[in-house]
Parts: structure tokens; sequence; C-alpha cells
């Protein structure tokens, strides 16, 4: 057996044995800033995961956008936001065993169905390694705009329907809203501002 | 790799909804409330010349174009046609009910049009990307439209509901296309359809095909995935049901056309029996939970689920003429339900909102006209000879008992005719029971224009179908 793929398969399985690890984390941590970070992690991990299948520039796509914007964004939300976590557990030891049964059963069913019996190396031969000089970007770069350029224009148009319905959704004109008026402020003449009080003089006692 | 590049044309009338929406979006800043009227005008004129465009430029062959990603045949041509005419009837119809709510803004009609073109990019999807793509900017445009009136503790209850239930939708959608995707190495629904008959491995296929059919029973609200349905329906401000309720059926429609006949038709005795469960699980629900229903707009609901069913059964069949007879059904069902949620907006005025069944009480003593239009869609939803209705329900049941599924034609039936129990109802409601307010009827010379055409050509179309049936059989069969 080929030494180089056995380390390449033994960091995927640490990489996905940790993220496994860590998603548990996700739903188990008491405090939501650390199922927050837990989840950081799980993203990382999933990276890894992706680095090892070669596939270079998702990894780095989803530490970037994920990683870097949407769980900083998620984070600041969570610690603004005065969460009750005894509330959201009441009735976890009630529902546990039912949870509990539906995850196993579906853990089983995706073993059966995409586990080695299906998928495995028999079935599907394992892709061949690229060169080192391979650029993945350069390939996603030559189909994205060639042989994708229609799904690609309609995510940008799904892009533009979020941006109109987030707008929509929280812009609120409130009349009782005070607010500043630039071209009011540049406008305003010393007279608008000042009063010249003519007062006489008052001499000391 | 070679590439070539795209003949643009047939996509001509996505590309002009779409420009005509952003240009929309932009005209809609610098106007003023008062002449707000203005971006109503624009997206009723866009979709008349969406209308010319796809009419001028129609044909039965079927051409690919943006690498196979986009398929323009004579379906697509009928069902975009079909959903122009659709969103006018809307936009029409919503037009009033908005002003007397304070929601008569520019975003309802941009997103509108966007959802249109989400639509037609279903419509017209050769590829499981392209179809999960139309798919998303077809919902999030009517998640968005839902929640568009943000006062309403309901309306942002049931925007909440179908966003996070059209989400698990989605990535239930999205896991079976990639086991799909695993198992036959394409996207592209005509490699799907020729790789899926040669897998050796039948239990990936399968299992992906469950995946897939349960994402699209939950964006089509069949039963047992139908539990979001009656919420928005009732939830959302009518001037939205009449859209969520009309329009996206025929897109819907044409999402389990393409997956199912385009892309899986070479292995249809793997998904036949999991739809005839479908199909009889939302008949019975449908049919029988909405005899309880009070609030007509929450029975309209089942009813879409109990014609939901019905759409289903044309598929089941799986033949030309099935498939025909279920375009023919989304059609059809689509001008009544846009007939039937226009009445609860011409009773409903500012401040009230005729939702209950008892709000419709001797509507004949109040305006004879009204309850004669109100009766014939009752009497068309239920399947009345001679009305659309009837027809419609005869084309679907034939194309069944025509591939032997006699039992499943038989149990159709029997659960229609349980249906017919709660349309009579309405109708006995109108003529038989003593008026609660004798408020006149106030509307709008066009609506009640627009509300008269509508009924009468569920009666006329009804009265000579031949038209409509063979043209959905001939774009059928040519492409």
């Amino acid at each position: 057996m080929n030494p180089e793929i056995n380390i390449a398969q033994y960091i995927t399985y640490v990489f996905a044995a940790f993220s496994l690890a860590s998603a548990l984390m996700v739903i188990t941590a008491k405090n939501p800033v650390q199922a927050a970070l837990a989840l950081v992690l799980t993203f990382f991990l999933s990276a890894g995961i992706w680095l090892t299948l070669e596939a270079e520039f998702l990894a780095i796509t989803l530490v970037l956008v994920y990683v870097g914007a949407v769980m900083v964004l998620f984070l600041f939300v969570v610690m603004m936001l005065d969460i009750n976590m005894a509330q959201l557990r009441a009735g976890f030891i009630r529902y546990l065993p039912i949870g509990l049964l539906v995850a196993v059963l579906l853990a089983v069913l995706l073993i059966m169905v995409v586990g080695p019996a299906h998928f495995g190396l028999e079935q599907f031969a394992a892709p061949t390694r690229h060169a080192a000089d391979y650029s993945n970007v350069r390939e996603l770069g030559r189909v994205m705009y060639t042989v994708y350029v229609y799904p690609f224009e309609i995510a940008s148009v799904i892009l533009l329907v979020a941006i109109i319905a987030a707008i929509a959704l929280t812009l609120r004109r409130r009349p009782d809203t005070k607010r500043q008026d630039p071209t009011q402020q540049i406008a305003v003449k010393r007279a608008d501002r000042m009063r010249v009080v003519d007062m006489k003089a008052e001499a000391k006692k | 790799m070679s590439f070539e590049i795209p003949d643009v044309m047939p996509a001509l009338p996505e590309i002009f909804i779409l420009s005509m929406a952003c240009i929309i979006l932009v005209v809609d800043l610098f106007l003023s409330k008062t002449s707000r009227g203005a971006s109503y005008m624009l997206s009723q004129a866009t979709l008349i010349i969406a209308v010319l465009i796809t009419v001028a430029t129609f044909s039965e062959a079927s051409v690919l174009s943006f690498s196979d990603t986009f398929v323009r045949d004579g379906i697509a041509d009928v069902l975009k046609i079909a959903v122009y005419i659709a969103t006018f009837m809307v936009f029409l119809y919503a037009k009033d009910y908005l002003k007397d709510r304070g929601l008569f803004k520019g975003e309802f009609y941009t997103l509108g049009l966007f959802a249109v073109l989400g639509m037609m990019i279903l419509i017209s999807a050769h590829n499981f990307l392209t179809i999960y793509l139309g798919l998303e900017l077809l919902s999030l445009s009517l998640y968005a439209m839902v929640a568009l009136h943000r006062d309403s503790i309901q309306a942002s209850e049931a925007a909440m509901k179908y966003f996070v239930l059209g989400a698990i939708a989605s990535g239930m959608l999205l896991y079976g296309m990639s086991m799909i995707y695993g198992i036959t190495g394409s996207l592209d629904l005509a490699v799907i359809s020729a790789n899926a008959a040669n897998v050796s491995d039948n239990i990936v296929l399968i299992f992906g095909i469950v995946f897939l059919l349960i994402g699209v029973a939950f964006k089509l609200g069949a039963v047992p995935f139908h539990m979001w349905v009656p919420d928005v329906y009732q939830g959302a401000p009518t001037a939205v049901t009449i859209f969520i309720g009309s329009a996206p059926k025929l897109a819907a429609f044409a999402m389990l056309m393409r997956l199912l006949m385009d892309g899986l038709g070479s292995v249809s005795a793997q998904w036949q029996d999991i739809l005839i469960l479908l199909v009889l699980l939302s008949l019975a629900v449908g049919n029988i939970v909405a005899i309880a229903q009070v609030n007509i707009k929450r029975m309209l609901a089942y009813s879409t689920i109990s014609h939901i069913g019905f759409l289903m059964l044309g598929v089941v069949a799986g033949t030309e003429e099935g498939v025909s007879a279920s375009m023919f059904y989304a059609i059809t069902y689509t001008l009544m339900s846009l007939g039937g949620f226009a009445m609860i907006i011409l009773l409903s005025r500012k401040g009230f909102e005729a939702e209950k069944l008892a709000d419709f009480k001797g509507l004949n003593q109040r305006s004879p006209w009204y309850a004669f239009l109100m009766l014939i869609l009752m009497f068309s939803m239920a399947g009345v000879p001679p009305f659309l209705g009837f027809w419609a329900k005869l084309s679907v049941l034939s194309a069944v008992i025509s591939v032997d599924l006699v039992w499943l034609a038989v149990a159709s039936v029997i659960f229609s005719i349980i249906g017919a129990f709660y349309y009579l109802r309405v109708i006995k409601i109108m003529y038989f029971d003593k008026a609660e307010s004798s408020e006149p009827i106030h509307c709008s010379k066009d609506m009640s224009l627009l509300i008269s055409v509508n009924a009468f050509a569920v009666l006329l179309i009804g009265l000579f179908p031949g038209g409509l049936l063979s043209l959905c059989l001939n774009v059928v069969s040519a492409s």
C-alpha cells in the first residue's frame, strides 16, 4: 500500500473525528457563546477535510465566508441577546429518548446507504490526484463564467432579492425619530443659532 | 474544454422580466407616495409585453441553451404564458387591498416580478442546479412577500413558518439531488435519465429519489408535508395568499414534471408507488379536513392540498396523456383559485377581512351577481359538469385508468365526492342563509370586470375545453 495515501487518510480521519466531536459540542454546550465558538471549530475542520479532497478554493471560501463573516456576526448577535438557556433546555430530558431513537435510526440508515457498501472504492475508484501545479481556482473560474453562466446569473439575482427583502422588511420610517440632516446643518447661519443680546454693563458694587 | 457562446435568444422572456424588475426597482425609489401607481402600471405592462414576446417566439420544438442548463419547449412556453396572465390578474386583484392596508409599495411588485422570474427559470430548467436556484429565487421572494405586512403578528408568524419549513425542504431536495448526482455522475436531466436506467446500485438511487420527493412534496404542499399550507394561507395578507395559491402551482407542476419525467423517467417504477401514496394521502386529508374549517382561507388551503393530489395523479400515470392532463389541471386550478381568492378580497374592505365562511352568508341578497360568480367557481372546484374543473378531473382520471390503475381512479373519485360537500356548503350559505350585514359591496370597476371575466372563463372553457386540452397534449407530445 502506498504510504503517502495512508497519511492523507489518517489526516482525513482525524479531521472527521474532531469535527464530529466539535459538532456535538455545538449542541451540548451550556453557554451559547461556547456553542458558537465550537461551530467555528467545526467549520475549520470541515475546511480541512475539503483540503484533503483537493478542493482548496472551497476550503478557503468556507473559512473566509463562514468563519470570517457569518460566525462573527452570529457571535455578536449571541452576545447581545439575553438568551435564557434554562428555558430552552426545559424539555431536553423529556424529548431525549425520542430524539436519540431518531438519531440512531438515521445514523444506521445513512451508514447502510451512504456507507462503504455502496460508495466504497470498489464501486467508485478513487479520483486521480492532480499535479502540484494544478490550480483549483483557475478551473473553477474557467467554468463559472462559461458553462455555468446561467446558474451563476441566477445566483446573483437571488442575492439581489435577498438584499431587497432585507431592506423592505427592516427599513422603517418612524415619524417620531430624531435624525440629522447634513444639508440643513451645513446651510445653517449664525443668526439661526445665536442671538446677540444687548446688555448694559453692570458695575461692580 | 470546448465551449460555445450560448444562444441567449431563447431566454429573451427571462432577460426581459429581469431587466424590467431591476428598472422598476430603481424607478420606484424616485416616486412619491401619490404616484406609486406608476410601479403598478409598469409591472402590468411588463407582464403584457412578456406575453407578447413569448407568443411571438413560440415554438413547439425543444431548444437547449446555456450548455444545456436551460430548455425552451412548448410546455415551457404555455406554462410561462399562464404564469404571466395569472400574475397580471393577481396584481390587479391585489391593488385595492394593498392600498387600503398601507401595503401599496413598490417592493410588492418587484418581489412579485422576481418570483415570476424564479417560476420561469423553474419551468425552463434542464439541470438540477437550475431547478434548485429557480426554486430558491421563487421561495425567497414569496417569504418576503408574506412578511411584507410587518405590523401583523399573524403574517410574521406565517412568514417564519414558511421560511423555516421551506429551508428544510430545500435541504432535503439538495440532499436527494446530491445522492442522484453521486450515482449518475451528472446534473443534466437528460444524462441523468440515460444513466439512471443503467445504475446497478438501486438502493442509493431510491434513497435519493425519496429525499427528492420529500423536498418536492414539501414545496407542493402534499400530505404528509402539508402542515405549512393552511397556516401560511391564513396568516399571509390575502393579496399575497392569492399569489402563493395561483401562479407558483404552475411552476411546482413544471418542477415535478422536469424532475420525474425528464430526469427520472427511465426509472419510473421506483417513484410511482411513493407518488401514489402522496396522492391518496393528499386527497384524503385535503378533502376531509377542509370540511371542519370555518375560515374560508384555511378551507381553500385544504382544497389546494386535495387539488395537488389530483395534479400529481396525471404524473403517476407517467404517459404523455397523463402529463398533459396534469398540465391542463394545473392551468385550470390556477384560474379557479384566482377567482376564489379574489372573491375574498372583494368582500373585504378597510379594517375588515372576509375570512370567515359566515361572511359569505346571504351574499345573494347583497349582490346576486357576485354570488353567481362564486357559484360558478365553487361548482367548478367541486368538479361539477360542465364547468372547467370537471374536464380537468376527467382528463386526469382517464389518464390513470388508461394505465390500469382503476382502483386509484375510484378512490380519487370517492374523495372528490366527499370534497364536493364543502364547496356546496359555500353555495348553500350564499343562497339559503340570511345575510348578517347589509353593507353594500364596493369594488373598483377593473376588479369587478376582471373577476367576472375570470369566472366566465371557467364557464366558457368548461363548455369548450377542446382547444386548451389539445394545446396541452400537442406541446407535451412535441417535447
